[in-house]
């Protein structure tokens, strides 16, 4: 038996980066506004830095990768054809709670690759479309770093950087050496007391979730304002498909609760916002007579062009005690390589992510792997030469869009509710690969700079940086797009995505203030349309 | 998940030839009781992994136990993630390397300013972004 529900004006499904600012800047037209959300919500005395095995449960519930971790709100991934693994969490704030919240911007280049660069396409939108969104979400998340950057364009962080410390200052000093750009990351960390939001305490690694609630995800951020001003989160709800009429439009959602019984959810509006990966598994779960290759696929494309950012860590070790694992992770980025250089022998480029070390477990387990820790009786002497030692650099790599990257339904594996789940076909182009290899070497020639040695780089194991991007992506051309330039789906018009899936390319930095951008531009366009929404 | 007698003597065995005491240095052996018993009770997910390789080092000497450890498969890096850690989160061994045997909350750390006037020359260079049009 299936729950009928009230019908609501806006049926938003994910509560993530961008659900969470699609729905709070919506609150404000006061429609009836309902978030449907597979995960519950999280609580901070049960994240991993309150007890002693906080190393261990990064590898356990508190794994990057859904198919390890296992909780009960996720969904199984088959990534076995991709070397980059699906990382994600599914939970009230999705990704924001498990994320680094290392916090770039895309270049203004980055919205004009075909016209820059002759690759790809170009967005439908620019920076400057984008740039009043993104400060309004720079603001509303709570951002700490510097402005004067001459590697970026203008922003105005409301709070300090995170502090340098050892391990930023030996960077800053390799990079002055070779005269190559470098400058304090922003971050969504709060160096002070923000917003009712405690400052930052140096717990140590923000990803698996901030005890201090230092950190921006967006239950502690969007969520609380959205719901004060009146809008409905539903958690432990998973959507199976966006049910449709036979005029073709969405009429809402058939979701199952945490007990497994199925409801039907109406909507005037229904807006996607279940990330690269999400959302095309879910308009390809939503198969029906009119639209028998998935919802909104009349180009084939849902689904295609997806972007993860191939990112390969360079470490080393140097001679004096660093910062080890206490502090953020985060200290500085560099934008040297960023932009396309015709004397390259690839187009677009990288940033460069410099990371703190990390705690003494987590310090035993990467050594080993990367085989530079023995087992045995060497052991101990080695491993203190190594623990709070560490650099490790991040090559962030642009990542453009091949159709032939992509999100499909496995045949086979489905999740707990019996739904389809998703499986990834991904390669690394020849572009990226050698993009790839100038920043390794870049990163090795700044880790000799800071006089490490031990220097290590796996091209096998990269690091997953939960970047799901470019699967229902943004365009004028129907054919070419799956949904408008301004969010709304080509064939159904009141179906909206507002997540990473409507990246056109990648860029190569981390997306997530250009996602929540995109998403506060999409809920204004609504808002600027709502007599003729679905002209 | 809990282990065999056999398998539990095996895990003994094998943990200690892994990470040897240092007395000189005060580290313990991972062979510890207090070790072995965090270890085990860490198993969880990771049972299928500790059995397959217990099973196949019972009685193994130390070569041939180093041997294994240093195979590139999942069996032998999910049982190596959960050797070290527990043993790095032991009290005794956070001590001897001049951590603090705590959860890192509420406490935190301190994490130095840092030099900032490193950033003064990056300051002096002109814009470089990309212009889009
Ligand atoms: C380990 C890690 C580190 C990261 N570090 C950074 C970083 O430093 N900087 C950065 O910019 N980005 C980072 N990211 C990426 C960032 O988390 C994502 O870019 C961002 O969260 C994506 O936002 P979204 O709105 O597209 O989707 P998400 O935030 O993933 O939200 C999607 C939500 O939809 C829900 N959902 C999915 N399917 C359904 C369904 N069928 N029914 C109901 N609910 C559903 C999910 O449970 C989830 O809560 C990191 C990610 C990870 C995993």
């Amino acid at each position: 038996m299936t729950t009928q529900h009230d019908k609501v004006d806006v049926l938003i499904v994910g509560s993530g980066a961008s659900g969470a600012a699609a729905a709070w800047s919506l609150a404000e037209t006061r429609m009836r506004i309902l978030c449907l959300e597979q995960g519950d919500w999280m609580k901070s005395d049960q994240f991993p830095s309150n007890g002693r095995d906080w190393e261990a449960r990064r590898h356990g519930d508190f794994d990057i990768l859904p198919n390890r971790r296992a909780r009960a709100a996720d969904y199984p991934v088959n990534d076995d054809n991709s070397l980059m693994k699906v990382a994600n969490f599914n939970a009230v704030g999705g990704g924001t709670v498990m994320y680094t919240a290392h916090w770039p911007r895309l270049h203004p280049s980055d919205f004009k690759v075909k016209s820059l660069d002759n690759v790809a396409d170009d967005w439908p939108i620019d920076y400057w479309t984008l740039e009043k969104f993104y400060e309004e979400n720079d603001r509303m998340m709570g951002v700490s770093g510097l402005a004067g950057d001459p590697g970026v364009p203008p922003r105005h962080p409301p709070m300090p950087p995170i502090p340098l410390g050892k391990t930023g200052s030996l960077y800053g000093r390799a990079m002055n050496d070779l005269g190559w750009h470098w400058w304090p990351s922003d971050t969504t960390v709060a160096t002070t007391e923000y917003e009712g939001r405690a400052a930052c305490i140096n717990l140590g690694h923000c990803t698996p979730g901030c005890a201090q609630g230092a950190k921006a995800s967006t239950d502690i951020t969007y969520w609380p304002l959205a719901i004060r001003a009146g809008v409905e989160l539903r958690p432990n709800s998973r959507v199976r498909e966006i049910a449709t009429g036979p005029d073709g439009m969405a009429t809402g959602a058939i979701y199952y609760d945490a007990d497994g019984r199925e409801h039907f959810q109406p909507a005037e509006v229904v807006i996607l916002a279940c990330n690269g990966v999400g959302t095309p598994r879910l308009l390809l779960n939503s198969v029906s007579d009119k639209f028998p290759n998935g919802l909104a696929n009349s180009s084939g494309l849902v689904g295609k062009n997806l972007m993860m950012h191939p990112w390969p860590v360079i470490s080393g070790y140097v001679q004096q005690p660093l910062d080890g694992g206490r502090g953020p992770i985060t200290s500085i980025w560099s934008k040297q390589f960023y932009e396309t250089d015709p004397a390259r022998d690839f187009v677009r480029g990288y940033m460069l992510q410099f990371n703190r070390g990390t705690g003494p477990a987590s310090q035993a387990i990467l050594s080993v792997g990367a085989g530079q820790l023995p087992w045995g009786r060497d052991h101990h002497k080695t491993y203190r030469e190594l623990l709070d030692h560490r650099v490790a650099i991040g090559v962030a790599c642009d990542d453009l869009p091949e159709e032939h990257n992509q999100v499909t339904l496995d045949p086979v594996l489905k999740d707990s509710n019996g739904i389809p789940a998703p499986k990834i076909d991904y390669t690394i182009s020849e572009n990226t690969r050698r993009m790839m290899e100038h920043g390794i070497a870049r990163a090795e020639e700044i880790l000799n700079a800071a006089g490490a040695t031990r220097i290590h780089c796996s091209r096998t194991v990269l690091n997953y940086p939960g970047h799901l991007l470019g699967t229902a992506r943004m365009g004028t051309d129907p054919a070419r797009s799956v949904v408008n330039e301004w969010g709304r789906s080509h064939d159904v018009k009141n179906l909206f995505i507002v997540d990473g899936s409507v990246f056109v390319t990648g860029g190569g930095v981390n997306p997530t203030s250009t996602i929540q951008a995109t998403a506060l531009y999409i809920a204004d366009q609504m808002k600027q349309r709502l007599a003729n929404l679905f002209d | 998940m809990s282990l065999s007698e056999t398998d539990r003597r095996t895990l003994a065995a094998v943990a200690a030839i892994l990470i040897p005491a240092d007395s000189a240095l005060g580290m313990p052996s991972a062979g510890d009781p207090a070790i072995l018993a965090d270890i085990e009770r860490s198993i969880g997910r990771d049972g299928a992994a500790v059995a397959e390789i217990l099973t196949g080092l019972g009685g193994a000497n130390e070569a041939t136990i180093l041997d294994r450890m240093a195979e590139p498969d999942t069996a032998a890096r999910l049982f190596g993630r959960l050797v070290l850690g527990a043993y790095y989160r032991d009290d005794r061994v956070l001590a001897a390397l001049g951590h603090e045997a705590r959860a890192p909350f509420p406490k935190g750390y301190v994490l130095d300013q840092g030099d900032w006037s490193l950033l003064d020359p990056v300051k002096q260079r002109p814009i470089f972004w990309r212009k889009d049009a």
